[in-house]
């Protein structure tokens, strides 16, 4: 929802054409290739600096998947992914490491995504140290200072994840994805897990994040009214395709393609009476 | 209006941990008609799941207590034996789970799971006729091409067909209560529609009496006769679904109405939200529980008023806070919308 950095033309992250195929292979002792999943299947997108793109699609769709290919956590097949203008795909680890600074990921389910034998301050620290950003006291207070910006103690510095509730586990995730300053932030289901009064101090936090640091989303959810609420752009995915691209706006309230219809019209509206006339109807 | 079919008064139960008991469920009492839906709405840790598992005897272990009184057509369940329950469960009261993949076993045919289930019950029902029946279920509960499926395994079906599937096994022995406990949670909006559709339907025509489980008020609105709302173990509002949507008398309803993204109305700037964390069931503030995160709280607040109908009009819609329904009408009001104003002090979670 930052205007901050809209004003620059080029995109900070630009997709064409990405796949990802996975082969099904069948064989007793020479593995055939039979099939293809064609779990992303050629889709185009881009996020600007500072602005929030919202992936929505139900389980299966490709989302999670084109995530990992954006992020050469797993090899795209073919298509170009641009960061910054310049081409990612097909880059190996060691090329990939300097660019992790520049694009995080905050991942679905606070309680797998944490070392359970790891400190707070070693979970937000690592990345710093690893990137020879900071260390010693320098590191101590900057992570300090990273945990009171999300919302935290900096007294939670030496505590361990199980001592923290599913919300400030999350929290936790967002101070590590945020510790290297990046300047994209893929953001995959990351109030899924959460209870409905949690959700939306995540979701205000992400919001005032992102107007502090000029962060960019790429916000991966299923559930529409939060996509909406946190994009200034929502793309649909739907079988490996995006079917429909367009503004929060646009998509929610006049959707053109049918899947995002049939999705939209599936969303239970909280409210007896208009729940009442939909059934009517 | 029919005699209740299951009536749960002052249900309490407390589980002894090292820290100390846990009193997970602590004075729940409602009342269930054929045919109605009742669904209790509460976050993780509210006590909801664990009253659902209680009325079938679930939760009976070494370390816990159960008081109170549970009676399903006049009959005491929290004194009936295990056998007995065991007899009652599936027979008069089905549940099923939020997550049908763990709840079949991976390595037997779905049909023969079912039909085992139902000759546990009916022991001379044959084999074929067990098969038979599972094919009706099926396509009752519009599994497409039931006859050739009934012979699939758990994984071999997707995660609404594998609901359907377990909603099938609920039915069959065509039990007079139905619990669901988070149901659609797991599943994609439009199987969720689906699933819904199915259990509304079966409500109307075969008159079951369901209880559902839930945290999304979107799924409430959809089914709900009535609603209880719970927090750290206790009901805090409960009343008809009207009442809890369009005149909710407790700032907890305010607030879970309030965080709600509506994509038929314009997006706020800013989503309404409720400061803090449900507290420790272990170490619950003195009075009422939800205190720390209320932003109207009061000299009052330190005792925990009793679950009353305060307002006039309605008997049955009753609610766990001190404020007047002049001032409650008059507080939940921000921005033109139902919901609980910013807090005070900034509580994290």
């Amino acid at each position: 929802m930052s205007e901050a950095g809209k004003e620059d033309g080029a995109p900070l992250l630009e997709v064409t054409d990405l796949v990802k195929h996975f082969p099904i292979k069948r064989g007793i002792l020479i593995d055939r290739e039979v099939d293809q999943v064609r779990a992303v299947d050629g889709i185009s997108f881009e996020v600007r600096r500072g602005e929030t793109l919202g992936l929505v699609g139900e389980s299966g769709s490709g989302k999670s998947t084109a995530c990992r290919a954006v992020l050469q956590l797993i090899e795209p097949t073919s298509g170009s992914v641009r960061f910054e203008g310049r081409e990612i795909a097909g880059l190996g680890r060691r090329q990939m490491r300097p660019l992790r600074r520049q694009m995080q990921m905050i991942f679905q389910d606070p309680y797998a995504s944490l070392n359970p034998r790891k400190r707070i301050g070693q979970i937000v620290g690592d990345p710093l140290k690893r990137q020879g950003v900071a260390s010693g006291s320098e590191l101590r207070r900057q992570v300090q200072e990273l945990l009171e910006r999300v919302g935290l103690s900096s007294e939670h510095f030496n505590r361990y994840p199980h001592e923290f509730s599913g919300g400030q586990r999350q929290r936790i995730g967002i101070a590590r994805a945020l510790a290297l300053k990046p300047k994209l932030v893929i953001c995959d289901e990351p109030v899924s897990a959460l209870d409905v009064s949690i959700q939306a101090q995540i979701v205000n936090l992400l919001d005032d994040l992102q107007d502090e640091f000029g962060l960019a989303y790429l916000f991966v959810a299923h559930d529409i009214g939060i996509v909406r609420h946190i994009s200034d752009r929502i793309a649909v995915m739907n079988e490996g395709k995006i079917v429909e691209q367009g503004t929060a706006d646009q998509v929610c309230e006049t959707p053109k393609d049918e899947y995002t219809k049939k999705l939209l019209a599936a969303v239970p509206i909280p409210d007896p009476r208009e729940s009442r006339e939909r059934t009517k109807a | 209006m029919s005699a209740p079919l299951l009536s749960v008064k002052d249900l309490r139960v407390g589980f002894a941990t090292e820290d100390g008991v846990v009193q997970a469920v602590d004075g729940v009492s409602f009342d269930l008609r054929p045919g109605e839906v009742v669904a209790i709405v509460g976050e993780s840790g509210s006590g909801k799941s664990v009253t659902a598992q209680t009325l079938i005897g679930l939760t009976r272990a070494n370390n816990a207590r159960i008081e109170g009184s549970v009676k399903l057509g006049g009959e005491e369940l929290t004194s009936a034996g295990d056998a007995e329950m065991r007899q009652l469960r599936g027979e008069r009261v089905a549940m099923i789970f939020q997550d049908p993949m763990t709840s079949f076993n991976p390595v037997y045919r779905l049909g023969d799971q079912i039909v085992e289930a139902i000759r546990a019950h009916r022991p001379d029902t044959s084999k074929k006729r067990g098969r038979e029946r599972v094919v009706e279920l099926f396509e009752a509960v519009g599994i497409p091409d039931a006859e050739r499926r009934v012979d699939d395994y758990p994984h071999e079906f997707s995660g609404g067909m594998r609901q359907r599937a377990m909603i099938a096994m609920a039915l069959a022995l065509e039990p007079e209560v139905l619990i669901a406990d988070e149901p659609t949670t797991a599943l994609d909006v439009t199987i969720q529609a689906q699933i819904l559709g199915l259990i509304e339907e079966l409500n109307r025509e075969h008159n079951l009496a369901t209880i559902l489980i839930t945290h999304d008020l979107g799924v409430v609105a959809e089914v709900a006769d009535r609603v209880l709302v719970m927090y750290a173990g206790k009901v805090v509002e409960e009343g008809t679904l009207d009442e809890i949507f369009y005149d909710p008398q407790h700032p907890y309803t305010w607030g879970l109405l309030g965080s709600l993204t509506r994509l038929d109305r314009p997006r706020p700037h800013r989503l309404p939200q409720i400061a803090g964390s449900p507290p420790s069931l272990l170490d619950l503030p003195e009075g009422c529980p939800f205190r720390p995160r209320c932003p109207h709280e009061f000299s009052k607040c330190p005792e925990y008023p009793g679950l009353e109908a305060r307002l006039p009009e309605s008997s049955g819609h009753r609610d766990r806070c001190w404020l007047t329904p002049e001032e409650k009408r008059e507080r939940r009001m921000v921005e033109g919308q139902i919901g609980l104003e910013a807090p005070r002090e900034v509580g994290q979670a």
